[in-house]
């Protein structure tokens, strides 16, 4: 019994909040927040916590797509590239087709569905894992978005698009107002409605939701479904951002989006997953980089610190189980 | 007509014929042992019926409704509930989504429909204190429970919605003594208001305290269909084990 009590001790966390936040990680970026606004003068300001919020936007939305499959106990590693296929789908729409320029946010948006109802259909119906299933999404999506394109970025999208993406609304980037609200409507979801409640059952105790009546594979293809749309949204505020769409846009991204969703306190074998805790992720990377930025450190080193965050987090929600244990 | 009844119910994975022919009924009120070793078949005739597994051949009718091709959604929604031996239920949950895992009352706000989450919790809160189960608060993690109040949220869950049949596989394997005579109890308590209990249990002394009928399964056949007051634990014992 204590090593099932301890299995499923969440640590610790701010309830209330519709979900498991993991205080830690607020607690983190508070102390990075701080931390550079002693190192370097310029970073605390509004316009600058508008750059972080515009640098975050994308890998955030995407954090959001891997919270949802991850409560579901599962994994998306193709959000990266379904990222980038849908930004040139979307460019080539108004660009090269020239088509009018709502239709870049329609196709971005279908071309990114598209591809999660293909990795939700092979994963719940072919009952292929989900790690290999978007494993191989990853290099299709990126192969047809580099096929289409001939490996040339797309350039020049319609005015509105490129509002979108650099329009500055009162001083407030419009990909951070997306982004924002992006997070309030997935939060509502994910801690109110039986989407979101399922999507953790599922995660947490698959023969139970069986069980009691919920249709688990249906489930799963709209999860990664979702996920896909989220990616195609981030591809379009990416395209729309660069003025173009880049083949190689959102490359290695997944390995961003999953860092944010498990430092925000998801776990990583399902059950328990907040989309305010992914925004706090998110958030910490978003800082994080900034911060390296302006204190001039190379963006190879950022990389290396995403990475070795991820597994820092993984080992401390670790850590804190075994403690629970003893 | 009785209320579940079950007509030559056959289930086979690939070449392996889990159930061969499967006959029994189970009357309102009643409550009928299910018995039977280890890989007689009982648990696959459960998820048959709870429609977990579909049924190869033969006919489950459960009050007037043949179920064939129903999903656990909707034969429970027809009034069979059944409480697992692991208890299905969802650690990383509190008690009150337990309860109600799969049937959330839902209320708009703002255009979208939301889980009406203080009605869950009032009602979840009003059948703990119905079935006098000791759970701190609906609003505890399932996971953070003993074994005992787990058992009372998987039994909440199944009462909750008024069925007519209540499946109960092994509820008694992991309880203490007084919290296998609550169990008990209820059983009795269900008959009184007229649902119907499948008791699957190893405990012939629970199954001879409650039940009014036993079924044995060998090899996914019914070997034994008696009246409790007609046998005896050592005729029972000895169709379990094919010994008769």
């Amino acid at each position: 019994m204590a090593t099932t009590l301890a299995a499923t001790r969440t640590p610790l966390t701010i309830r209330g909040l519709g979900g498991a936040i993991r205080l830690e990680s607020l607690i983190v970026l508070v102390i990075l927040i701080v931390g550079l606004s002693i190192a370097s003068p310029y970073f605390l300001s509004l316009s600058n916590a508008f750059n972080i919020l515009l640098a975050t936007s994308v890998i955030g939305i995407l954090g959001f797509a891997s919270t949802f499959v991850i409560a579901a106990a599962g994994i998306d590693l193709s959000v990266g590239s379904v990222l980038g296929f849908s930004a040139v789908v979307s460019a080539i729409s108004v660009n090269a087709i020239g088509l009018p320029w709502p239709f870049a946010i329609l196709s971005a948006l279908l071309a990114g569905a598209f591809c999660g109802a293909i990795n939700g259909l092979l994963i719940a119906r072919a009952r292929i894992p989900a790690f290999i299933v978007t494993l191989g999404m990853l290099g299709v999506a990126r192969g047809a978005a580099l096929v289409l394109t001939n490996g040339q970025p797309v350039y020049g999208l319609p005015a509105p698009i490129v509002w979108l993406g650099q329009g500055r609304p009162l001083g407030v980037p419009v990909p951070a107002i997306v982004f924002i609200l992006v997070a309030l409507v997935t939060h509502v979801v994910l801690s109110s409605t039986t989407f979101g409640k399922y999507a953790l059952v599922i995660g947490d105790n698959e023969a139970a939701a069986r069980a009691t009546g919920i249709r688990v594979d249906r489930h799963r293809i709209l999860l990664y479904t979702l996920s896909g749309t989220l990616a195609g949204l981030a591809g379009l505020l990416f395209a729309a951002r660069v003025n173009s769409g880049d083949p190689t846009a959102g490359t290695s991204y997944e390995l961003t989006a999953i860092t944010a969703a498990i430092l925000g306190g998801t776990n990583l074998f399902g059950g328990r997953a907040s989309v305010i805790g992914t925004l706090i992720g998110a958030l910490i990377m978003g800082v994080l980089q900034n911060g390296l930025n302006l204190l001039a450190v190379s963006s190879f080193y950022q990389q290396m610190a995403i990475g070795a965050v991820l597994v820092l987090a993984v080992w401390l929600d670790q850590i804190n189980r075994g403690r629970a244990r003893s | 007509m009785s209320l579940l009844d079950l007509v030559d119910v056959r289930k086979s994975f690939g070449p392996v014929e889990a159930l061969r022919g499967v006959t029994f009924s189970v009357d309102a009120g009643e409550a009928v042992a299910l018995l039977g070793d280890n890989g007689a078949g009982k648990s696959t005739l459960m998820k048959t019926i709870t429609g977990i597994h579909r049924l190869t051949s033969g006919t489950i009718r459960f009050a007037g409704a043949d179920l064939a091709g129903q999903g656990p959604g909707e034969i429970r929604a027809r009034g069979i509930e059944m409480i697992y031996q692991d208890l299905a239920l969802a650690r990383q949950q509190d008690v009150a989504s337990n309860i109600f895992l799969g049937r959330e009352p839902t209320r708009r706000v703002f255009g979208i429909s939301v889980i009406d989450k203080p009605r869950i919790e009032r009602e979840a809160e009003a059948m703990i204190q119905r079935l006098g189960a000791r759970v701190p608060s609906v609003r505890y993690l399932v996971g953070n429970l003993s074994g005992g109040q787990q058992q009372s949220v998987a039994i909440a869950r199944a009462l909750t919605f008024s069925p007519k049949l209540v499946i109960m596989d092994e509820p008694t394997a992991a309880l203490a003594v007084r919290e296998v005579e609550h169990v008990l109890d209820l059983v009795r308590e269900l008959k009184r208001q007229g649902i119907a209990v499948i008791l699957i249990s190893h405990r012939l002394t629970d199954v001879f305290a409650v039940c009014d009928r036993v079924v044995a399964l060998r090899q996914g056949q019914v070997v034994a269909d008696e009246a409790i007051a007609e046998t005896s634990m050592n005729a029972v014992v000895a169709h379990i084990v094919g010994a008769a």
